[in-house]
């Protein structure tokens, strides 16, 4: 079909920290070297910030480099880290405080500060609309789009208004073609047209599979007295065992509220595992739970994070295109920090692009100096000082692999003569349910615990009902037929929006329910699927959470 | 003719609201904003009279701070043609609002007025039918269908008992129930003409209008939650307490 | 002596029920007298049936032929006219009232109190904001007092009264901008409209079948109840998504609301949260809708309504 199309010289997917940098840092360039530049944004969420869930503990460096002058601005990054715990949880009503020189040096905060990532993206988009970039919200980028020579031309945004059944609705419109010399592809983690791009010009080709975990965060107003504006708490140990990284966070911000969350590594291998229970039940230790006791859950919400540091980056640069921030994956899990790697590798991106363009025409180019420049960079120093990080939890568990990471990070400063790596993607860590213990999760008390729906209540996640469903199965059998005897279907627990159910019939017979409306975009089942049989795909725009200050 | 629409900025209809702990209102920092639903549909009405070759001009008025342009330009991108921000601080009651929007038309003269039949803020459901008394125009509110024939307009209206139809004289106020219409989606092109059509900013001093007397919030609450109640034994006993009470 | 006015609603012949739950939050203002203005070309049958509404003083019977239907614009003049007796005035917070009030109030030039669901004073009042999300508790600056009243708040007054009627001429010039073209009544179906029942039976995915349904349209039937489902219900294709009860479906606020094998997801909840009494049959003694229901019973969803409707 004929579609309406549109030209730029960059089209950027996605207005997060990654986006946003390259788009302001496009703008600072454009205004420095005197040139014309036609940059456009599109963000699938309803608005900015609609979709960005970050810790978030920010490290200011990037926002340093890109506005110096960020603090007369007014970013909103105000709370200053003022004390940080860290805690070692052995049972439900038991927890030790680390001393500080146990800690792994990443995970010191001096500098930092507490933000809602959500905010500052906000912040980030009036910037750059302010030096004339075209910022789109609620527009989708559904496909790529390819020249004849197979290069990159551009992307194509999603359909609006069509019905479940593939019908154009009444006031059905077509997508667009958005087109530019160059597409900065900045979807965040798991971005869907990220992993064709990997898969058409074979980004991963000579690097470990990407290591995934999944963030589940809420945020809660607490009772005055409790409230230590500027406080950092991180915990380890239960109630995950030797064998499951992850840990939690509580992060004390700014009018009596608290941004908290649970971060479980998507290698785990318990099919009977379920995240958002174990989110819920790790609020139940007093360590956390005195400071929630009183309080109000006001948000919910959850977004898978990349954590396989160095060995996992792909290659950035492609005809036509450029990978940045977490779509590529620069998280730096000893930190568990991405908001500063995201935003420099947009700026580099934006460096890439400017610097190219004044050498020559750009269009459809790889621009392969995004990688050297990455190499280049801090962000590449601090990964590779912190390299053995993940892979010695996995390797070792967390206590061994954790004593690892602290001889590793403060007494050799991560330069040890070698480099861990680890090949098993997470979608095949999981043992046949016959041989794992379910764990027994408590019921949701309605005070310190919930149950999903009402947790995604609070995600305000919402999708046109008439559309079509947006997460496909490749193959609609295999969750009856194989995932269930196998793994007693792990997406019915993995998923924490309540998206995927088996339902019996009043004959007994299994069926496979996807509750698609509930997705929060966290794109855990993409990732994790045994059977790698789950596609998420971008739904209507606008679709999707709206999240307020996460 | 010329149709006049008014767009209000509030809380977007997917947003869980929060309370504020103290009781002063409810939390809108970093929450997403929107155009009232409602305004959207008759922002889109204004539009389809307007294709149908029935109206000449579209010009969409809102009432309050600077942010609210934003609104503005959502209905400019949908395809209004002009839009007049009355740029005040100050919450507007709907009295006041009516005020400020009979002095826009007077200013403009439009043969219609289109609103949303309330906002999901305030809820209040009065500006369209205070904007007509003040105006001594009709008024035809929860409408979900409007025919303009010349000088009149077929408005059927959403009542209680069932659909009920006014014929009214233009001028007129007509106050848009959710089934009119299906709002169109806007066009990333228009979005960007959007920004660069004209937005004529008035204050209530230049159209000469005053605050009108209003109610004073003392505190905003949380509602009750609704309780739990009894857990009957039997079918028997659950008919006679429904029996009792006169539901059944 | 300060007096209450409340605006009748009525059909000609029959006075609406949403009068007399006006009347009880009336009652609750604490003035010396309670009057019912009945507007109507000819109201006497009205009149009688207001005239017994417990606490009524006086009924104010306005006869005149364009009053023969509800016009906004033909009878907020007349009420402007009898306002001036009054320290307050209040209609039902019915499509009726809304559509009358606010223009009453314009001409009158003080601001009106939308939806009233709690008298704390005279002046001061609780209503519900962001579609019942939030009460606000608001004062009303000095002078007359204009409100329509929320009929969920408030529970009808009885009929045993004996207020006297009294015919009251108002001589005002009345516009002739507006004219009535006709009514078409909903529920033209035999089945009234999921939004406007007063009685919803409503099924979820615990009725397990499109053809299950039957039982629950059955019920419905017998108590003239609107149907409506669950968006499981829904998503498991049993009955249309115009039936859809809950936060991204209808919200409605029946007098009883009876809720046959649906566990009470808050989603759902959202759109029920103001039904008068809520009724929860489930197989699942842990389902939330026995937290907000009313009436609640443990069992088999097909028993239940087969004994139901045999007690019925």
């Amino acid at each position: 079909m004929e579609r309406e199309s549109m030209e730029f010289d960059v089209v950027i997917v996605g207005a997060g920290p990654a986006g946003l940098s390259a788009a302001c840092k496009l703008m600072q360039l454009a205004e420095e070297k005197d040139q014309e530049l036609m940059v456009c944004v599109i963000e699938k969420g309803s608005e900015v910030g609609a979709h960005i869930l970050s810790g978030a503990v920010l490290e200011p460096t990037a926002m340093n480099e890109l506005f110096p002058d960020w603090k007369e601005k007014g970013a909103p990054i105000k709370t200053q880290v003022k004390g940080d715990e860290v805690y070692y949880l052995t049972g439900e009503n038991k927890g030790i405080k680390t001393p500080n020189f146990l800690i792994p040096k990443p995970m010191h905060n001096e500098g930092n500060y507490i933000v809602s990532m959500a905010n500052v993206s906000r912040w980030l988009a009036e910037q750059a609309e302010g030096m004339g970039v075209e910022i789109f919200p609620g527009f989708t980028a559904s496909e790529i789009l390819f020249n004849d020579d197979g290069s990159v031309k551009g992307v194509l945004t999603g359909d609006m208004g069509v019905a479940e059944d593939g019908s154009e609705k009444d006031g059905y419109m077509p997508g667009m073609e958005l087109l530019a010399k160059q597409t900065i592809f900045a979807e965040g983690c798991r971005g869907h047209l990220g992993k064709q791009l990997m898969e058409t010009f074979n980004l991963r080709d000579n690097v470990d599979p990407q290591h995934y975990g999944l963030g589940i965060k809420e945020v809660w107003t607490i009772e005055p007295e409790k409230h230590q504006e500027g406080l950092v708490v991180h915990t380890a140990g239960w109630p995950l065992d030797d064998h499951t990284e992850g840990g939690g966070f509580l992060y004390h911000m700014e009018n009596n509220q608290v941004a908290l969350g649970f971060i479980i590594a998507l290698n785990y291998t318990n099919p009977h595992l379920s995240p958002f229970d174990e989110m819920q039940r790790w609020k139940l230790n007093p360590k956390i739970a005195h400071f929630l006791e009183g309080g109000e859950r006001v948000a919910y919400g959850a977004r898978a994070v990349n954590k396989g540091g160095m060995q996992s980056v792909p290659k950035l640069s492609f005809p036509g295109g450029l990978l940045v921030g977490c779509d590529a994956g620069f998280l730096n899990g000893a930190k568990i920090k991405g908001n500063h790697t995201a935003m420099k590798t947009g700026m580099l991106a934006a460096e890439a692009i400017m610097e190219s363009m004044l050498a020559g025409d750009i269009s459809s180019k790889e621009l392969s100096l995004l990688d050297e420049k990455y190499k280049a960079s801090w962000v590449f120093d601090e990964l590779h000082k912190t390299r053995n990080f993940g892979p010695a939890l996995h390797k070792f568990g967390t206590v061994i692999g954790g004593a690892f990471a602290w001889l590793d990070q403060n007494i050799f400063a991560g330069k040890l003569p070698f480099t861990w790596h680890n090949t098993t993607p997470d979608h095949e860590t999981l043992k046949p349910a016959a041989l794992a213990k379910a764990p027994v999760y408590p019921k949701p008390d309605g005070k310190l615990t919930f149950d999903k729906l009402s947790s995604v209540f609070l995600s305000s996640t919402n999708h046109e009902e008439d559309q079509p469903c947006h997460l496909k199965l490749n193959d609609p059998s295999i969750p009856i037929s194989q995932n269930l005897p196998l793994y007693d279907e792990p997406a019915q627990r993995y998923c924490p929006a309540g998206v995927y159910e088996v339902v019996a019939d009043e004959n007994g017979e299994k069926k496979f329910q996807i509750n698609g409306q509930n997705c929060v975009h966290c794109k855990t089942c993409d990732i994790k699927d045994p059977a790698q049989n789950i596609t998420w795909v971008t739904p209507e725009g606008g679709g999707g959470p709206n999240y307020g200050n996460m | 003719m010329k149709i006049l629409v008014g767009v209000k900025r509030v809380v977007d209809y997917n947003v869980r609201i929060q309370v504020k702990a103290d009781g002063s209102g409810v939390a809108t920092d970093g929450v997403k904003m929107s155009m009232n639903p409602f305004d959207e549909i008759a922002v889109e009405e204004a539009l389809r009279i307007k294709e149908a070759g029935k109206a000449e001009e579209v010009v969409a008025v809102t009432i309050g701070p600077k942010v609210c342009q934003e609104q503005l330009r959502t209905a400019l991108a949908m395809g209004a043609d002009r839009a007049i921000h009355v740029e005040t601080d100050d919450q507007t009651q709907p009295l006041t609002g009516a005020r400020i929007l009979k002095a826009v038309a007077d200013k403009e003269e439009p043969k219609i007025v289109l609103l949303g039949k309330q906002a999901i803020d305030d809820d209040n459901n009065q500006t369209a039918q205070m904007l007509a008394g003040l105006s001594h125009w009709p008024q035809a509110t929860f409408a979900s269908e409007v025919v303009i024939d010349g000088d009149t307009a077929q408005v059927t209206r959403e009542i209680d008992s069932g659909l009920e139809t006014l014929s009214v004289d233009l001028p007129a106020v007509i106050s848009v129930d959710l089934r009119l219409n299906e709002p169109r989606y806007v066009k990333l092109p228009n979005i960007m003409k959007a920004k660069r059509k004209p937005i004529e900013v008035l204050t209530l001093a230049e159209l000469n209008v005053e605050v009108a007397p209003s109610v004073t919030v003392l505190k905003t609450s949380t509602p009750a939650k609704r309780e739990a109640g009894i857990k009957v034994e039997s079918v028997d006993e659950l008919v006679t307490i429904l029996k009792e009470k006169g539901l059944i | 002596m300060s007096k209450v006015l409340v605006i009748a609603e009525h059909d000609g012949s029959q006075l609406n029920g949403s009068t007399a739950r006006a009347v009880a939050c009336a009652s609750q203002l604490g003035l010396d007298a309670i009057d019912i203005a009945v507007l109507a070309a000819d109201g006497s049958a009205v009149a009688e049936q207001a005239a017994k509404l417990a606490g009524v003083a006086t009924v104010v019977l306005v006869q005149n032929p364009v009053n023969e239907n509800a016009v906004a614009a033909l009878l907020a003049p007349q009420i402007e006219a009898l306002a001036s007796d009054y320290s307050h005035v209040l209609a039902p917070s019915t499509t009726f009232g809304k559509d009358l009030m606010p223009r009453v109030a314009a001409h009158l030039g003080v601001p009106q109190i939308s939806d009233i669901m709690r008298v704390e004073s005279a002046t001061v009042f609780d209503r519900p904001v962001y579609a019942g999300n939030a009460v606000i508790t608001v004062e009303a600056p000095e002078g007359l007092i204009l409100g329509t009243v929320r009929t969920a708040s408030y529970p009808a007054v009885a009929q045993d009264g004996a207020a006297t009627i009294e015919t009251r001429e108002v001589s005002v010039t009345l516009p002739t901008h507006t004219r009535y073209e006709g009514l078409k009544t909903s529920g033209s179906g035999d089945r009234p409209d999921l939004q406007a029942a007063a009685k919803v039976v409503s099924g979820g995915r615990g009725v397990g079948s499109e053809e299950n349904f039957s039982v629950i349209y059955g019920l419905a039937d017998k108590l003239g109840a609107g149907v409506g489902a669950s968006r499981a219900a829904v998503d498991a294709g049993f009955i249309p998504n115009d039936h859809q009860v809950g936060q991204t479906g209808k919200i409605i606020a029946p007098e009883l609301y009876m809720a046959f094998g649906i566990s009470g997801a808050i989603q759902h909840l959202a759109g029920i949260k103001d039904a008068g009494t809520i009724v929860a049959v489930n197989k699942d003694a842990d389902a939330p809708i026995f937290e907000v229901a009313d009436y609640g019973l443990v069992g088999d969803l097909f028993e239940v309504i087969e004994e139901l409707e045999k007690a019925l």
